[in-house]
């Protein structure tokens, strides 16, 4: 990971110098443990803020959206393929920017540190050799790190960019053979009646705040349909109706186009496990259409075209 | 209450694709071929205008069910807005049962302006399935 660090530096101080970008977007050392936030770096002077860690959990292909000047960008695995899906939907001009590349391991889930102590405060936190060491006030321990990654990280097939221009280290083996749709097949081995209970429960404490929305790289549309008042599609309140349809029509929007990041999951105050809303979408387009967002420039959008033979089963 | 239950119909909103559908329908009235009267019928220029909002919204709104009906693949006046909808309406249909609504409540066809039979057909299955599950309940907002 150190040597990461320095690479990445590296990289950027090049690609400032020889003036190939007007900025490159990283990460910088957040101010609380296990924290990092996204840095923007101009001067070459700045270069040295950058950092690589476990904490490097922001998708910041976010960023890149909307940029008018070259930009470089650090981007993991899944970061990689959002800009793809980006470049592909004509939201990011691929000639501006610089992919630097990361082959990455699994970010850091604090929520799932903070459920582990129990509401008591790290004060500071060291990750070395896949292990986290929380320090607190009268309280130390040490925790395995594979046990506390992102749920999106545990069955990560993608850990290396799959498009990139520079690449750090070397690329990871694909390791996993998890199912990564473990958790939506469970959900839909139950009834109708069961998940619309499970939904609804797990709904039921969503505050409508739109950080899913707002953390998430595909949600680029200037008016955005909760937001639209003429017409007024659906409505603002967080009546059940409301809220449920807000994130139906969420994850429909992001259907074919998702590569579980885990972005608004990490983003959600109320602790929602957004990731099994969104991460159904995938399931279909795999199942329906066999196809898997993020891995390549070329690629249509499966909502964006159609053949002749599609599944319809489901047709009268 | 129990009288009230009984009088229940469902009330099925209809979205039927002018070229074919719509006179599909038509075609059922004009031979006079009997179905339940539960629907009420927009008409579309093509299967592809309707926005899958249209049918969030019919759900939130109350209605008991929700039929979309275009030409066969093949067949759309438009070329090709007809497979544009089946891969989107696919999609939603997937997602709403995800969620819990009903599968019987969002209902697809392709239905010819020949095919008066199968319009009476469908809108009698459709019928008689939402009137199985009862008013709908989860997604109205109240």
């Amino acid at each position: 990971m150190e040597n990461f660090e320095d690479s990445i530096r590296e990289v950027a101080e090049k690609l400032l110098r020889d003036k190939k970008v007007d900025l490159i977007i990283g990460y910088e050392q957040g101010t609380l443990p296990l924290r990092t936030t996204p840095c923007f770096v101009e001067k070459l002077e700045d270069v040295k803020k950058l950092v690589w860690n476990a904490s490097c959990d922001a998708n910041l292909s976010k960023y890149v959206v909307g940029k008018k000047e070259k930009v470089g960008v650090v981007a993991k695995g899944c970061d990689a393929r959002l800009i793809a899906v980006c470049a592909v939907e004509n939201q990011i001009p691929r000639e501006n920017v610089v992919v630097i590349g990361v082959p990455c391991q699994g970010v850091i889930d604090r929520k799932k540190i903070e459920a582990k102590l129990e509401g008591k405060e790290v004060l500071e936190a060291v990750v070395k050799d896949e292990q986290i060491k929380v320090e607190g006030e009268g309280f130390e321990v040490v925790l395995p790190k594979k046990d506390f990654l992102c749920d999106s990280c545990h069955t990560c097939r993608h850990r290396n960019p799959p498009i990139y221009d520079v690449l750090i280290g070397e690329k990871l083996p694909q390791s996993t053979d998890k199912n990564e749709f473990a958790e939506v097949s469970s959900l839909e081995s139950k009834s109708t009646e069961e998940r619309w209970e499970h939904f609804k429960e797990e709904l039921s404490t969503c505050i409508r705040c739109y950080a899913c929305r707002n953390v998430c790289p595909l949600c680029y549309c200037k008016m955005c349909f909760v937001d639209q008042s003429m017409p007024t599609w659906f409505g603002k309140t967080n009546d059940l109706s409301d809220t449920m349809i807000y994130h139906i029509v969420r994850a429909f929007h992001v259907a074919g186009r998702c590569v579980d990041c885990g972005a608004c999951t990490r983003a959600c105050p109320m602790a929602i496990n957004l990731r099994e809303l969104v991460k159904k979408t995938e399931k279909i387009m795999k199942e329906r259409y066999n196809y898997e967002a993020g891995l390549g420039l070329e690629e249509v959008p499966p909502l964006g075209e159609f053949k002749m033979e599609d599944s319809q089963e489901f047709i009268k | 209450m129990k009288n009230a239950e009984e009088k229940w119909e469902p009330k099925i909103l209809a979205f039927l694709c002018n070229w074919c559908s719509y006179a599909g329908a038509d075609l059922a009235g004009i031979s006079r071929i009997q179905y339940p009267p539960n629907i009420r019928v927009v008409r579309v220029p093509c299967s592809g205008r309707v926005n899958p909002y249209y049918i969030i919204k019919a759900l939130q709104r109350g209605w008991d069910g929700v039929l979309v009906s275009g030409c066969h693949p093949g067949d759309c006046h438009y070329i090709s807005g007809n497979l544009v909808a089946r891969r989107r309406f696919a999609v939603l249909k997937d997602l709403l049962e995800y969620f819990g609504i009903e599968p019987e409540r969002v209902n697809f066809s392709w239905v010819s302006a020949a095919e008066g039979e199968k319009f009476a057909n469908v809108v009698t299955d459709v019928v008689k399935e939402v009137k199985a599950l009862g008013p709908a309940k989860r997604l109205v907002k109240r």
